[in-house]
């Protein structure tokens, strides 16, 4: 398998499923001739042409609704969010229409499309540019959500989002772009719901996601170390969340540590601690921990800012708690 | 109280625009058949919500109830001026638009009552009718938020080379919403085929038109967006069918949007809870003697193409169905259980 990187894989996972299908389009602000933000859109202005490739104006709430529209009459866009902090500005459009127009007409319409972007923080862009907003967008039924961690699933997940008749957000995250992984030849998909075990273990589990998942990977290195071998679960999609893997992983390890970049209060980990709780209750020798994201605004200061997310220390010192 | 007087109907039809209109001629005449037909929605559109009125007040009708009472010109000229294959998207007053687009009066009635026969299966009630088979697509409750979803239905029928033209209704209110101004200026600089109607009824819930908005005029905000505004009188179905279709073949021929403001005026409140203390019953009344269904009544009449006895006994038959309607309604079943959890995904 070659390597490649994340945002390579976003990229072509646009360009082969916009070769396969003409319905596919993509608009978002500096996705044409600036070849995106983050360059995930390289090339495919030259490639599909201005009717395809849309530049817009920073209305994320007129182009995401635009979308909506549009994939309502049968058409299958992607809108790319600069990052997904300025979803935000286009909430009413994603949460009340996206999420909720298939209910209320009473199965009439479908909206096939894909909302996707960078999140996170983590770069020193403070506090309204760094929110990681999947467990947000989880709580609306209506709504997929998923958070590929490397370049494969990046195309495998996204390119499924695509074919997908529903509104799917694809919450990709800056730190990841660059980073290469392997990537499977040829044509694939990942599937929207099954988490993936990035390690077998037995001393405990470990559910992550997203950027967190490289976070705990190095961790692992330092928990290995020291003869604690973690089952590492990376959920990849939030919504559906694949609770069969993470309940039997449970049930064998009967220890969880979650990690996740989300904030504390009502957050993925909550989520997965609250449901581990009641379905594997007889298993667990230890209390559930969580490590996320702290109950603050991202600070600027980098001295600040890497205390916010979930870094190896912490990971390692709810481990330790967990198997101790 | 104390808001300014309304403008009357004058019967000068086109009051203003921001720049000259196009000559697209004029609206191709109406058959005898489609001009009773056009009559006949909007008399049942009437007595479908005086029934409704009746409803919410016994108690049959849970949340909202918007009427559209003394505005049936605006719904049926500017959809007479299309074929049902071109997208018509609305807010929350969206009765007419349903009725006029193919929704019977039984799953009407059936969808305010909440029974599983209604029209979107009870999921949506009174503020969410669609019939996507006759490209009526909602009923939207956010103000304004159906700005965007009308600019995609355009948009998507000019990806497809479709040659279709969007209708995208809205109150007076939903002018000062940020997502219709984003809207404007994504159609006008993206030449998207989508006509924004402000149905102007000059009332924002109860907040008067000069209380809300810096400019009264309110096809002027189209001006900060190089877009063409019309505003013209919609009491007269005649007259909202030929305005309509001059800026629909524009849009069609040259991919271009615009905004068209219909002078018009509700009878009712905004919902049914709303005492109405912001106006005066005597403005009221004066806006009843320019009501849209008496004067194409008395249109249809002149011209002929049907008598008196005729039109009564028409108006007997829709009298007739709207109760048998009604009465269909309230005997249909709730909505079972398991309903709940259908139509969340595709």
């Amino acid at each position: 398998m070659a390597k490649i990187a994340y945002r390579d894989a976003v990229r072509d996972a646009m360009a082969e499923e916009m070769t396969r299908d003409s319905r596919v389009f993509l608009i978002g602000e500096e996705v044409a001739q600036y070849n995106g933000a983050y360059k995930c859109s390289k090339g495919l202005l030259d490639k599909f042409g201005p009717d395809r490739i849309i530049d817009s104006p920073i209305s994320e709430a007129g182009f995401a609704g635009l979308c909506i529209g549009a994939a309502m009459y049968g058409l299958r866009p992607i809108a790319e969010f600069m990052t997904f902090s300025f979803s935000f500005v286009a909430f009413d459009q994603i949460v009340n229409n996206a999420a909720q127009i298939r209910y209320m007409s009473g199965g009439q319409i479908k909206i096939p499309m894909v909302f996707r972007g960078n999140s996170g923080g983590g770069h020193q862009i403070g506090a309204t540019h760094s929110h990681a907003p999947e467990n947000i967008y989880a709580t609306f039924p209506g709504l997929k959500v998923v958070v590929p961690a490397f370049a494969a699933d990046a195309k495998g997940l996204l390119k499924s989002a695509i074919r997908d008749d529903n509104p799917v957000l694809v919450i990709e995250n800056e730190a990841l772009y660059g980073r290469e992984s392997e990537v499977p030849e040829g044509e694939y998909l990942t599937p929207i719901g099954k988490a993936n075990i990035l390690q077998d273990g037995v001393d405990l589990t470990i559910v992550t996601h997203g950027r967190s998942c490289w976070t705990v990977l190095e961790a692992n290195q330092e928990l290995l170390k020291m003869g604690i071998r973690a089952e590492i679960i990376d959920l990849r999609s939030i919504k559906p969340l694949d609770w069969p893997t993470v309940f039997a992983s449970v049930r064998k390890t009967h220890r969880l540590v979650c990690v996740d970049e989300t904030k504390p209060f009502c957050g993925v980990s909550s989520q997965v601690a609250a449901e581990v709780s009641r379905a594997c209750f007889d298993h667990l020798d230890a209390p559930v921990l969580r490590v996320t994201s702290v109950e603050a605004p991202m600070p600027f200061s980098s001295a600040l800012e890497d205390e916010c997310i979930p870094n190896v220390a912490r990971i390692i010192e709810a481990v330790k708690e967990v198997v101790a | 109280m104390a808001t300014k007087k309304k403008p009357l109907p004058t019967g000068a039809g086109v009051l203003a625009s921001t720049h000259p209109l196009p000559d697209y001629g004029a609206a191709p005449a109406q058959s005898r058949e489609e001009r009773i037909e056009w009559y006949r929605l909007m008399y049942l559109t009437r007595k479908f919500e005086e029934r409704s009125y009746q409803s919410y007040q016994t108690g049959l009708i849970g949340g909202f109830c918007h009427l559209y009472n003394g505005q049936e010109a605006v719904a049926a000229g500017t959809f007479a001026a299309v074929t049902d294959a071109d997208p018509v998207i609305t807010a929350y007053r969206d009765h007419a638009h349903g009725l006029m687009r193919g929704i019977q009066p039984g799953p009407a009635f059936a969808e305010l009552y909440g029974r599983a026969t209604g029209v979107v299966k009870g999921k949506g009630g009174s503020m969410h009718y669609f019939n996507v088979e006759k490209q009526m697509w909602g009923g939207h409750g956010i103000v304004g938020g159906q700005t965007a979803l009308g600019l995609g239905l355009a948009f998507a029928t000019k990806y497809l080379g479709e040659k279709k033209v969007c209708f995208c209704y809205m109150g007076d209110g939903a002018v000062n919403q940020g997502t219709f101004h984003e809207s404007l200026n994504l159609a006008q600089l993206m030449q998207i085929p989508v006509i924004y109607v402000i149905e102007n009824n000059m009332y924002s819930m109860g907040t008067a038109v000069e209380r809300h908005s810096a400019p009264v005029e309110l096809y002027k905000r189209a001006l900060g967006y190089d877009m063409l505004g019309v505003r013209a009188e919609a009491q007269d179905f005649d007259i909202v069918r030929q305005v309509s279709w001059t800026l629909a073949e524009r849009a069609r021929k040259e991919n271009m949007p615009a905004i068209l403001e219909l002078m018009t005026y509700r009878y009712r409140g905004h919902s049914m809870s709303d005492p109405q203390l912001y106006r005066s019953k005597d403005e009221v009344e004066e806006y009843r003697k320019h009501d849209p269904i008496e004067i194409l009544r008395e249109k249809i009449l002149a011209e002929g193409i049907i008598n008196e006895k005729d039109l009564d006994s028409l108006e007997e038959k829709v009298r007739k169905e709207v109760v048998a309607a009604h009465d269909w309604a309230l005997a249909s079943p709730f909505p079972a259980q398991s309903e709940i959890y259908t139509d969340i995904y595709a």
